[in-house]
């Protein structure tokens, strides 16, 4: 790992001046990503920023009709959480299938998010459930926050401060592991919501998508057989020694079909 | 350079390190404490597992500055007065190593399991090990020495 300097911020304004005064500052979360990369001279910040002594980044909040979660929560206490078992419980089953005990221990949401690794999980929860991304300048919807590889809607000097997930009707999330890593070959996120039925993909493309096609066929009947002959193209998606493109549009089909069942 | 200060195993300890300074080079080459392992130093195979204000974590991915305050646990915080922590004496009992390399982080993270999961059976503990890899892939016994610890 290269040398830098790190700084720990007491407020999300402390953290956006340190990170405005830093040459290349990168911000920490839970560093499950970042460090790791930073050990392969991947990534070479001039400085950290660690959130962690932020409590206002902290916490699950449920009121009537939405689970809000501080970006600095990690997977176990999103995993343990009574409040999310009962309000969504397919978000608290994904956070448990993150990674491993350990890293869910310190993983957090909006490292998670604000990264948006092709095989994470949390956007397909994002995408499949319509969850707003709260930044310290403005809300972005879902569908709007995703861009590509490693990219996401946020700015420059924008932050991650919570994720608000609106409760389903239902809602199921079933992944397909890669066995090595547990990160997702592909895991989908079918939710029943007031607004309609969501697909929300991840592990397929280059960042979390929705399949329309079968959101239409789930509206009219929500049931396994209805998504069983809808195929998403290949194109686009991502191929690598784990799985074809291929072989990731017929898992999206598999694991769509087994979410609904569960659901 | 920066001052880090944190209790191992019930001591105060502080040094000077450099930021990039990952928590378990700080517990084995700073404090000695060659208990705790690196096997992958990728986040992966849990021989580093050390408690970290009472959970499990991986000493390999963290900073030693991010565990500024906090109360840390390695494998020699675990027995007490020449007594083997129940979950040591479950290993050796059921014959939960081999070559013994895996072993302090299994016994870290069989610990976090069974607070986690008082009862754990097979199939949870076997999920819960997923980030510890055993080379010998002697996971049966160790899985038994988890599931049965008197703790």
């Amino acid at each position: 790992m290269y040398q830098f300097e790190y700084h720990k911020a007491s407020s999300v304004e402390d953290a956006m001046k340190k990170l405005a005064s830093a040459d290349d500052g990168k911000i920490l979360a839970g560093g499950m990503t970042l460090l790791p990369t930073m050990k392969q001279r991947l990534a070479s910040p001039s400085d950290l920023i660690d959130l962690s002594g932020i409590a206002a980044l902290k916490g699950i909040k449920v009121d009537g009709k939405t689970v809000t979660i501080g970006a600095m929560t990690t997977h176990w206490e999103v995993h343990s959480s009574k409040d999310v078992q009962k309000a969504i419980p397919a978000l608290s089953d994904l956070a448990g299938q993150i990674g491993d005990p350990m890293v869910r221990h310190r993983g957090t949401i909006g490292g998670s998010i604000a990264n948006s690794d092709p095989s994470a999980d949390y956007p397909a929860a994002v995408i499949g459930l319509g969850a707003t991304i709260k930044t310290n300048k403005r809300d972005i919807a879902a569908d709007d926050y995703f861009k590509g590889l490693f990219e996401t809607a946020l700015a420059d000097d924008e932050l991650i401060v919570s994720v608000s997930f609106p409760i389903p009707k239902r809602a199921a999330y079933q992944k397909f592991p890669q066995p090595a890593s547990r990160y997702a070959m592909v895991g989908v996120m079918v939710a029943e919501t007031d607004s309609g039925i969501r697909v929300g993909v991840t592990g397929a493309g280059p960042c979390a998508f929705r399949v329309p096609a079968m959101e239409k066929a789930l509206g009219a009947k929500f049931a396994a057989e209805s998504v069983a002959n809808i195929t998403i193209p290949s194109d686009g998606l991502n191929s690598d020694i784990h799985g074809s493109a291929e072989y990731r549009a017929h898992l999206v089909g598999v694991m769509a079909k087994r979410a609904v069942a569960a659901a | 350079m920066g001052k880090v200060s944190m209790t191992v195993n019930g001591k105060a300890v502080s040094a000077d390190v450099e930021p990039r300074t990952l928590l378990v080079e700080f517990i084995r080459e700073h404090l000695r404490l060659t208990g705790t392992h690196v096997g992958c130093d990728t986040t992966q195979c849990g021989a580093c597992t050390v408690h970290v204000d009472g959970q499990a974590m991986k000493s390999c991915t963290m900073l030693a500055v991010q565990a500024e305050g906090a109360d840390i646990v390695t494998i020699e915080g675990l027995a007490k007065d020449g007594k083997l922590h129940p979950m040591q004496a479950a290993f050796k009992e059921h014959h939960g190593l081999q070559c013994g390399f895996c072993t302090p982080g299994m016994v870290m993270a069989g610990i976090d399991i069974r607070r986690r999961h008082p009862k754990a059976d097979e199939k949870t503990v076997r999920h819960e090990l997923e980030g510890n890899i055993c080379r010998c892939t002697g996971y049966h016994n160790i899985v038994k020495a988890i599931m049965n610890a008197e703790v």
